[in-house]
């Protein structure tokens, strides 16, 4: 999904390797082009300004100045900084809890919660645990079913669905089917809802309060634009985030949003949805991402040469 | 209305008692960034109101109200909202778009609106992929009263609207809402499936499909270019839906994309209910972009 962006930036770096000597003009000039092709990629303009200054302070310093090819050194710290964004390491699932352990789904309309639900089922089956899958959706139309399927061919235990029954009421009666039966983890898919729908809102933060989940993922579309930092931002707010799932990497957006959001709440992106049936899950590495930004056999090979 | 509280504050910020100069305008051209017109579109723009207002002194409401001047330009002629030929019997509308942008939803609106001005609507459930779409299609046919064609989830999406585009011809329904299953517009299988939908439509009627709608969502950024691009080539989209307007999301790629393909922009989405639809007024949006309104 970075691929233009990494293309974009090889561009500028290419003009850039080409010389000798780098001065702060050059370094300036290659940032402007960093800017822009950030941008392009939906990063929020907030972190590209705090991106694009952190880049320039170690640029134009001595380093740079004396390095043999000081655009390979750019390129070097462009990369560093990237992945100080995006954390260093990939995060698992925590399921440290008593059991059951209970993951809360959050995130707005359409982004990709249920389906998620059904693909975190899958995979936390094959790792032996005993999954129960809970809607608290009592608004979309026909969302509870749309989960029942997905448990059905995840083949995990499913809430049975009574009509009526409203979110934390339905939360805790999964919690109870989660302990009287012996699951070790329980998802609660809830509806899709605005970071400014101020009931809504409230009402996720009753269910957190009730299931005390041990994470609560933010499910963010990876096309999603400038708005990020302010839906990211107050879902970790109001709600309490601990980790960021970024759906449909598997389009060609260039999934700027994943640096805004791991820019404003600090918390760990840990999956990518890479596609719209059950197994199409991805355990997220910054390293492999930012890798992917820049063009990583070019950057690896640029910086042992420097 | 809320939406643009912060580009408000950013320009009253900006402009209160200040002079229209090169770092203002770079300023402004940022708040338009904000609001995803895109790095290009919002130079663009900020260029223009430069050229008529440079070295001006001019105040917040100025600004905008200039800005808003620009964009409103740019976006009223796609302003147009959805005109059905009903004599058709019926008219053809496919809705289409990546996954999750509100095609279901906005079809359910759509219908609403159209059966309370006494036209008799059809909906085809066309998405066979996805859990419980037909479902939730279903659901929006119960609530508007409109009958749902529809067969079980993993049948043919082609020979579903066939069925059902033959169903409302001989029902005589006035108009047939299809439904599609949201694809992601960079895989080319579903691409070419939702293409032979089409030729399948031209089979039974060869002016059909009459409209074909692109829904995009308002929290979507720079991707949107290419959603347009990709599904206008495979499937002649005649206009477009924004939905989601009621967050904080701004949609203004909307800008962009106008400059760019001159599409219709029929309708905008404001909420999760039948009646959250509302024609899309260029003045209104620009305004509330700019955070006039
Ligand atoms: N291509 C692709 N599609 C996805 C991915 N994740 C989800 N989808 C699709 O996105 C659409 C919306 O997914 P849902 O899981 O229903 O989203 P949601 O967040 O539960 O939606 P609401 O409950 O309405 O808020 C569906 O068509 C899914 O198949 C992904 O990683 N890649
Ligand atoms: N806030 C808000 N939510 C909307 C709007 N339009 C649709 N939604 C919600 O967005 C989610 C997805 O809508 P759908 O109509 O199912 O989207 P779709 O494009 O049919 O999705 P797929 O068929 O899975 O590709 C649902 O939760 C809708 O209620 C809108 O204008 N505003
Ligand atoms: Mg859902
Ligand atoms: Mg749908």
């Amino acid at each position: 999904m970075f691929e233009s962006l990494s293309q974009r930036l090889s561009k500028v770096f290419d003009k850039l390797t080409g010389r000798g000597a780098l001065s702060e003009a050059d370094v300036v000039e290659a940032l402007r082009e960093v800017r822009v092709a950030l941008l392009e990629a939906d990063v929020a303009l907030s972190v590209v300004k705090d991106f694009v200054a952190r880049v320039k302070d170690r640029a134009v310093g001595q380093d740079v100045i004396r390095s043999v090819t000081p655009g390979q050194m750019v390129v070097k710290i462009v990369h560093d900084e990237l992945i100080n964004i995006l954390g260093t390491e990939g995060v698992e699932l925590n399921l440290n809890a008593v059991p059951p352990a209970i993951i809360l789904m959050v995130g707005l309309q359409g982004s990709g919660k249920t389906t998620t639900s059904g693909k975190l089922a899958v995979r936390l089956k094959a790792q032996k645990k005993k999954v129960l899958l809970a809607s608290l959706d009592v608004y979309r139309p026909a969302a509870q079913q749309q989960l029942e399927i997905l448990a059905r061919q995840a083949d995990v235990g499913s809430l049975p669905i009574i009509m009526g029954e409203m979110p934390v009421a339905i939360t805790k009666r999964a919690l109870e089917m989660g302990r009287k039966e012996g699951y070790d983890v329980v998802v609660l898919d809830t509806a899709g809802r605005l970071h400014i729908d101020q009931e809504l809102m409230a009402e996720v933060a009753q269910v957190r309060d009730v299931a005390k989940p041990v994470e609560t993922l933010l499910v963010v579309d990876a096309m999603t634009g400038q708005d990020a930092v302010t839906l990211a931002h107050e879902f970790n707010e109001k709600v309490g985030v601990t980790g960021i799932v970024l759906t449909r990497v598997d389009g060609d957006a260039r999934g700027g949003a994943a640096l805004s959001m791991r820019a404003v709440t600090g918390r760990p992106i840990k999956f990518l949805g890479q596609g719209e049936k059950l197994d199409a899950l991805e355990v997220f590495h910054p390293d492999r991402l930012a890798g992917r930004i820049l063009g990583m056999g070019d950057v690896v090979s640029l910086v042992e040469k420097a | 209305a809320k939406s643009s509280s912060r580009l408000t504050q950013g320009i009253g910020d900006l402009f209160t008692k200040r002079k229209l100069d090169d770092e203002a305008l770079e300023d402004l051209q940022d708040l338009l960034i904000t609001a995803d017109l895109g790095v290009a579109a919002a130079g663009r723009i900020t260029a223009r109101l430069a050229k008529s207002r440079f070295g001006e002194d001019i105040g917040p409401d100025e600004v905008k109200a200039a800005l808003a001047e620009e964009i409103t330009a740019i976006l009223e002629p796609v302003a147009k909202p959805l005109e059905p030929d009903f004599s058709r019997r019926p008219h053809v509308v496919l809705v289409v778009g990546v996954n999750g942008s509100g095609k279901t939803t906005t079809i359910g609106k759509m219908a609403k609106s159209f059966a309370d001005q006494g036209r008799a609507v059809m909906l085809a459930a066309g998405d066979t992929f996805r859990a419980a779409a037909v479902e939730q299609l279903k659901v929006w046919g119960d609530r508007t009263g409109c009958p749902v064609i529809a067969r079980d989830t993993g049948a043919d999406s082609a020979a579903l609207a066939f069925d059902a585009l033959k169903e409302a011809q001989a029902q005589g329904a006035d108009l047939l809402f299809i439904d599609t299953a949201g694809r992601l517009q960079n895989k080319a299988d579903l691409m070419e499936e939702l293409a032979k939908v089409v030729r399948v439509i031209k089979k039974v009627d060869e002016t059909a499909p009459h409209d074909v709608l692109l829904v995009l969502d308002a929290t979507v950024g720079q991707n949107a270019h290419s959603q347009v691009e990709v599904f206008k080539d495979m499937v002649a989209v005649s206009g477009l839906v924004l939905t989601k307007l009621d967050g904080t999301a701004r949609g203004g790629v909307l800008v962009a994309l106008a400059e760019k393909f001159s599409l219709p922009v029929h309708a905008i989405g404001i909420g999760e209910k039948a009646e959250d639809l509302r024609a899309f007024q260029a003045g209104s949006f620009a305004r509330s972009l700019v955070g006039l309104d």
